[in-house]
């Protein structure tokens, strides 16, 4: 149903750490890994191998440049998914109920089966988390990896989003943040875990962690006082040098 | 937002459709037999064959009666429910006129006001979204039923009273361009909110996701050559209001003056509802570096 429940029991997503990713994409290809060979429709590409290639994603790692006003610019990555938000606008305008916000966790999921491709609910998110998959005409977002955080059949360390799992800079945490004692929750205390585009409203659950202030380091020339003139007036032979050279 | 031409077609077509039921229910013009079937005929065309243009851009068509179950929350689920409500009535209303000579005036004023529902549900589509503040206002239902009602009257041949609403939807349409022109300003979305960054500094893209494009650039970050929509909204205003509301309202009314009239409006009104979706700027833009 695309009513919204009015609380979820937990409230599972992820915290994405803007100080440590350093960009290389590898949560996007599992991602896309994962989800192509499990949950659903395969996410199809177009042209994959010509000259105008595009394709499904769940998950895309922009780029951003922030120049601050002193101090010189910085690169931050910035993957982006589903924010599996408490107030999901997606949810609400799907005309057949295959969008829906689980009440037992809060994860968003789109049931293929009864989705018809209007594309309504890619144009409520803010976020451009979900994506119509050209091949199959469903819309397409990310599960949470809903397939391998319940799934028995892989070990323990494995029960977790796939883009969780590879990151090799370990910039990205799942939990529940529903428990103040989880480690999603403390990260987002301890750090200030901000919401994006807060302004309209969608409550999202998955929160970023902003890059920490760069320190700032006084000049220390450790070969300054080495390099300083010694001699302020010249003295002997080369003294004698400079001036004879300085009358020609 | 792409202007893709099944939902331009579905919603010009389906407004004039609804608005020229929405007259006939209320018994303008007060027609039966043969002519009231002509009449029926080009309502239900346009409006039918609006709605079944829309489903031309659903990438799952076979689905499409699961759509009628979400009227609690989905604005698309209502417009569905709404428009096969007024079409039903309608029907048996142009039954009673066209066969049996007979009005079921309180079914036609039902019929009627179910039509304009179904209108409004439609501009409900686009104005609840906030993530498109050129289209989250009243104005754009506003937009959607003064051009409905219009061109209803229009076809109903309603001539005076279509030049007069005429009139009445182009101040509709300037006033939804000049206010819509400021919003996402307004609105404050900028890159720096979308994320969250803004505490640091200035913010910008230094690489999109892709090289290549995707569904979200293809579907709504479509940009519009400014030069271009201004001379659009030119030709859409002179099409869609000033010409036929000049020949209804100044010249002595024929049957060869409205065609002219009601083909100006219809080619106005494409270019208006080309424009309505082209210059809708979506916030998921400010991701890519876009608005």
């Amino acid at each position: 149903m695309t009513q919204l429940p009015a609380q979820t029991t937990r409230k599972l997503g992820l915290v994405i750490d803007l100080d440590t990713c350093v960009g290389c994409h590898a949560c996007v290809i599992s991602c896309k890994g994962w989800n192509t060979e499990n949950y659903g429709a395969p996410l199809s590409d177009q042209d994959a191998y010509g000259e105008d290639p595009s394709g499904t994603f769940l998950n895309r790692v922009h780029s951003f440049e922030v120049k601050p006003e002193a101090t010189p610019a910085q690169t931050i990555h910035f993957p982006k998914s589903c924010l599996h938000c408490d107030d999901a606008p997606c949810v609400t305008v799907c005309p057949t109920g295959a969008s829906y916000k689980r009440v037992e966790d809060g994860i968003v999921l789109v049931n293929e089966k009864d989705c018809i491709g209007c594309g309504l609910c890619a144009w409520a998110c803010p976020y451009g988390a979900r994506e119509l998959d050209k091949a199959a005409g469903v819309m397409k977002k990310c599960t949470l990896c809903v397939d391998r955080i319940y799934n028995e059949n892989l070990p323990e360390e494995d029960r977790e989003p796939a883009c969780v799992r590879t990151c090799p800079a370990n910039a990205r945490h799942f939990g529940d943040f529903a428990d103040p004692e989880s480690n999603v929750s403390k990260l987002t205390r301890a750090r200030g875990g901000m919401d994006l585009m807060p302004e309209l409203g969608t409550k999202p659950v998955n929160k970023y962690l902003p890059p920490r202030p760069k320190d700032t380091m006084d000049e220390i020339d450790i070969l300054a006082p080495l390099l300083a003139p010694v001699a302020t007036e010249t003295k002997g032979f080369l003294g004698w040098l400079d001036k004879a050279l300085e009358k020609l | 937002m792409h202007p893709a031409p099944s939902v331009i077609l579905f919603t010009a077509l389906s407004g004039l459709g609804f608005g020229l039921l929405a007259f006939l229910g209320m018994g303008l013009p007060d027609v039966t037999g043969w002519v009231a079937f002509v009449f029926f005929f080009i309502a239900f065309a346009l409006s039918v064959g609006g709605l079944l243009a829309s489903t031309f851009h659903l990438g799952n068509p076979k689905n499409a009666m699961k759509a009628f179950s979400q009227w609690k929350t989905s604005w698309l689920s209502r417009e569905g429910c709404l428009a096969v409500a007024s079409l039903i009535l309608m029907g048996l209303y142009a039954i009673g006129v066209i066969f049996f000579d007979t009005k079921l005036t309180q079914i036609g004023w039902i019929g009627a006001l179910l039509s304009i529902g179904t209108v409004f549900t439609t501009s409900m589509i686009y104005a609840q979204l906030p993530t498109i503040p050129r289209w989250n206002h009243p104005l754009t239902s506003a937009y959607f039923l003064s051009l409905s009602i219009a061109g209803g009257a229009l076809l109903a041949g309603q001539a005076t009273a279509a030049g007069v609403l005429l009139l009445i939807a182009g101040a509709v349409q300037l006033l939804a361009w000049f206010d819509g022109d400021k919003r996402f300003a307004q609105r404050g979305h900028t890159i720096e909110t979308a994320t969250g960054l803004g505490d640091i500094g200035k913010v910008r893209m230094f690489e999109p996701p892709h090289t290549g494009t995707n569904y979200l650039l293809h579907e709504m970050v479509y940009m519009v050559a400014r030069k271009h929509a201004q001379k659009l909204r030119i030709i859409a205003m002179v099409f869609m209001v000033i010409l036929p509301a000049a020949i209804l309202l100044l010249l002595p009314s024929n049957h060869m003056l409205a065609l002219i009239a009601v083909i100006s409006h219809l080619g106005g009104l494409f270019a208006s509802r080309w424009l309505f979706f082209a210059e809708a700027e979506h916030v998921v833009g400010l991701y890519y570096g876009q608005r």
